[in-house]
C-alpha cells in the first residue's frame, strides 16, 4: 500500500477541466516529483490532495484511508503538509509566529512545538537569526525556507512542495534542495512539484510528467534524465525528438508511458 | 455606597474663569472618552469581522442594541435585578447579555453569512441588511416601539470630584471595563497561537487551512467575540444614558462603524484608537461648537475619511514581498 495514492483524479474549475484522470503513487520514504510546464495542472493536483479543492471524480488515499472528501484542516491532522506555490508566508506575522502556526494541530503541546522549532532552526539556521522579524521583511529565499519549515512544523508523514525553486537564484535553489534531501533522509515522504526538471530529477527517486492535466510519462528519475523527450522538453538540451514521435506515444526503457 | 460620594464645593469652586474653562474641557474629554470607549467596543466587532471575512456586518449594531435590551430585561424582570445585590447583579447582567448576544452572533453567521461565503460581496451585504432589519423588528415586537429606561437603582449614585472636575460612577466603570476588555483582546490576538490563527485567517484563508486551522471555527470565534463585546457595550450604554430604543443599533452602529474606518478597518488597535478619538471629537465638537450638530460632525468625519483616507489612520500596514 502506498503512503499517498491518487487514483484517476479529475478536477475542474467550473467547466474547465484542469486535471483529467491523474494517478500517482508515493511510497513511504520516497521523494516523488511531478513535472510539467505552466498550466499543466500540478498546483491543482496538490490542492486537491491537501483538501483545498474537491476532485470531481477519483480517489485520494493516505495510507489506505480515503481523504478526497475531508476538510483541509483534517488532512493536516492526518499527516499531510502542503507548502504552497509562491511561499504564502503570513507577511505581518513574525517568523516564529509563522512556525507556530505550522504546528497548529498540536498547539497545546508546548514541548512538541518547541522541538519542532528547534528542528526548523537546525535545518534553516538563517531563520533562527530572524525569528522575531516579520515574515514579509525576509528575502525571497528566506521566505521559501520559512514556508518549508512551517510545513514541517506539522510533523507530516507526507510533505507536498509546490515549486520551491520558483524565482530563486541558482545558489539558493541548490541550498534549498540540499535541505529537501536532508528532510527526506529524516524520514519525511515528499511529493515535489517542479518546473525545474534538472534539479527535481536529481533529488527525486521517481518522477511523473504532467501535460495538460494528464500524466504522460513516469519512471525512476535516473531513467527519465536519460530520456530524450525529457531532455528536449524539460532539460533544455535542444535535441529534437525523432520525427513523428510525440511524448505521449513512444515509450523507451523502463520509463513507462502511462496511458490515461 | 454613600461613603463613596466626595464632598462638594471646596477650594476649586473659588478658582477663576480659566480654571473653570479647563475643568469644562477635562469633563468634556472624559465624556468623550466614555462614549468613545463604547464606540471602540462596538467598532471591534465590525473590524474583526471585516478583517477575517471582508464583510461589513451591518447587523452588528443591532446585536449591540439587543445587548442593551437583554440587560434591561435581566435587570427589570428577572431575579438578577430583584434578588441579587447590585455588585453581583451588574456583572451577571453584563455576562449573561454578552453570552446571549454571542449565541445570536454565531446563529446569524451560520444562517445569513456562511451560505454566502463563496458568493459575491454585494449578496452578503444585502443579507447583512436583511438580518439588521429582522433584528430591529424583532426587538420592536418584543420590547415595543417606545423608549425603555434602565431602572435608576441599577447605577450607584456615586460621583467623584477632582478639583473642579466631576466624574460619575458609570464613566469610571465604562472606562475601566472597556480598557480591561480591549487589553485582554489585544493580548489574546497578539500573544496566543489562536490569536495568531485569527491574524493568519485574516491574511489568507487557504493558507490558514493548510496550517490545520479550521477557518469555520475561527469565523465562529469572531462572531462570539465581536457581538459579545458589542453586548457589553450595549449594557454599559443603557446604564449610562438609561434610555434605550430599538433604533440605537443604527445610530450607534454607524458611529462605531465610523470609528472602525477612522482607525483603519480590519485593524484591531485601530478600532480602539478610532473609537476613543471619535468620542472625543464628538464631545468637544458638541461642547464647544454646537450640541445639536454633534452627529453631523461624526458623519462628516465618515464622509471625509471615505473620500480622502479610506484606509484610516492606522490602515492595514502591509509588509509583503512577492
Ligand atoms: N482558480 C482557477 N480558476 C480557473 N482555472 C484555473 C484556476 N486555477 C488554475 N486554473 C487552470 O487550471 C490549469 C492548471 O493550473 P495549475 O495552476 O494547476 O497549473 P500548474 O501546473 O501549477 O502551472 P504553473 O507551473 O504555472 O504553476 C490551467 O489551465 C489554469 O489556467
Ligand atoms: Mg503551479
Amino acid at each position: 500500500m502506498s503512503l499517498l495514492e491518487l487514483d484517476d483524479v479529475h478536477i475542474s474549475y467550473g467547466n474547465v477541466q484542469a486535471v483529467k484522470g491523474v494517478s500517482v503513487a508515493v511510497e513511504q520514504g520516497e521523494i516523488v516529483t511531478l513535472l510539467g510546464a505552466n498550466g499543466a495542472g500540478k498546483t491543482t493536483t496538490l490542492r486537491a490532495v491537501s483538501g483545498l479543492l474537491r476532485p470531481r471524480a477519483g480517489h485520494i488515499r493516505l495510507a489506505g484511508q480515503e481523504i478526497q472528501a475531508a476538510a483541509a484542516h483534517r488532512i493536516v491532522e492526518l499527516g499531510v503538509a502542503h507548502v504552497p506555490e509562491g511561499r504564502r508566508v503570513f507577511a505581518t506575522l513574525t517568523v516564529e509566529e509563522n512556525l507556530n502556526l505550522g504546528a497548529y494541530r498540536y498547539r497545546q503541546d508546548a514541548t512538541r512545538v518547541r522541538e519542532g522549532r528547534e528542528r526548523a532552526y537546525r535545518l534553516f539556521p538563517r531563520l533562527a537569526e530572524r525569528r522575531g522579524q516579520l515574515a514579509g521583511t525576509l528575502s525571497g529565499g528566506e521566505q521559501q525556507m520559512l514556508a518549508i519549515a512551517r510545513g514541517l512544523m506539522a510533523d507530516p508523514k507526507v510533505l507536498l512542495l509546490d515549486e520551491p525553486s520558483l524565482g530563486l537564484a541558482p545558489k539558493l535553489v541548490q541550498e534549498i534542495f540540499r535541505t529537501i534531501g536532508e528532510i527526506n533522509r529524516e524520514g519525511v515522504t515528499i511529493l515535489l512539484v517542479e518546473q525545474n526538471a534538472r534539479i527535481a530529477l536529481r533529488v527525486a527517486h521517481r518522477a511523473y510528467v504532467l501535460e495538460t492535466g494528464r500524466i504522460v510519462l513516469a519512471g525512476p528519475s535516473r531513467e527519465l534524465r536519460q530520456d530524450p523527450r525529457i531532455q528536449q522538453a524539460y532539460l533544455g538540451m535542444g535535441r529534437k525528438p525523432a520525427a513523428g514521435r510525440r511524448p505521449a506515444q513512444a515509450g523507451q526503457g523502463s520509463a513507462a508511458v502511462v496511458s490515461s | 455606597m454613600n461613603g463613596w460620594r466626595c464632598r462638594r464645593g471646596g477650594p476649586a469652586r473659588r478658582r477663576g474663569f480659566r480654571a473653570e474653562g479647563m475643568a469644562l474641557f477635562i469633563e468634556q474629554l472624559v465624556n468623550g472618552l466614555t462614549v468613545g470607549a463604547v464606540y471602540a467596543l462596538v467598532a471591534l466587532g465590525y473590524t474583526m469581522v471585516y478583517g477575517v471575512m471582508r464583510l461589513i456586518n451591518f447587523a452588528h449594531g443591532d446585536l449591540f442594541m439587543l445587548g442593551s435590551y437583554f440587560g434591561f430585561t435581566l435587570l427589570v424582570a428577572t431575579f438578577v435585578g430583584s434578588a441579587l445585590p447590585l455588585w453581583a447583579a451588574l456583572p451577571v447582567t453584563v455576562l449573561a447579555s454578552a453570552t446571549g448576544v454571542a449565541i445570536l452572533g454565531v446563529l446569524v453567521e451560520r444562517a445569513a453569512y456562511r451560505p454566502l461565503r463563496r458568493s459575491n460581496r454585494l449578496t452578503a451585504v444585502v443579507s447583512a441588511m436583511g438580518v439588521s432589519i429582522f433584528l430591529q423588528n424583532a426587538a420592536m415586537l418584543v420590547w415595543g416601539p417606545r423608549y425603555r429606561a434602565y431602572p435608576p437603582w441599577a447605577v450607584p449614585d456615586v460621583r467623584w470630584e477632582i478639583g473642579a472636575v466631576h466624574i460619575g460612577f458609570m464613566q469610571v466603570l465604562i472606562l475601566m471595563v472597556s480598557i480591561l476588555l480591549m487589553a485582554g483582546l489585544y493580548l489574546f490576538v497578539q500573544r496566543t497561537t489562536v490569536g495568531a490563527a485569527i491574524r493568519a485567517t485574516a491574511i489568507d484563508h487557504d493558507t490558514a487551512r493548510l496550517m490545520g486551522i479550521n477557518v469555520d471555527q475561527i469565523i465562529r470565534l469572531i462572531f462570539v467575540i465581536g457581538p459579545g463585546l458589542g453586548a457589553v457595550a450595549g449594557v454599559l450604554l443603557g446604564l449610562y444614558y438609561r434610555q434605550i430604543h430599538f433604533t440605537v443599533g443604527w445610530s450607534y452602529g454607524l458611529k462605531a462603524f465610523t470609528a472602525a474606518i477612522l482607525g483603519g478597518i480590519g485593524n484591531i488597535p485601530g478600532a480602539m484608537v478610532g473609537g476613543l478619538l471619535l468620542g472625543i471629537l464628538e464631545m468637544l465638537g458638541g461642547g464647544y461648537i454646537s450640541a445639536a450638530w454633534k452627529d453631523v460632525f461624526v458623519f462628516l468625519i465618515l464622509i471625509l475619511l471615505l473620500i480622502f483616507r479610506p484606509t484610516g489612520l492606522l490602515g492595514e500596514r502591509v509588509a509583503e514581498k512577492v
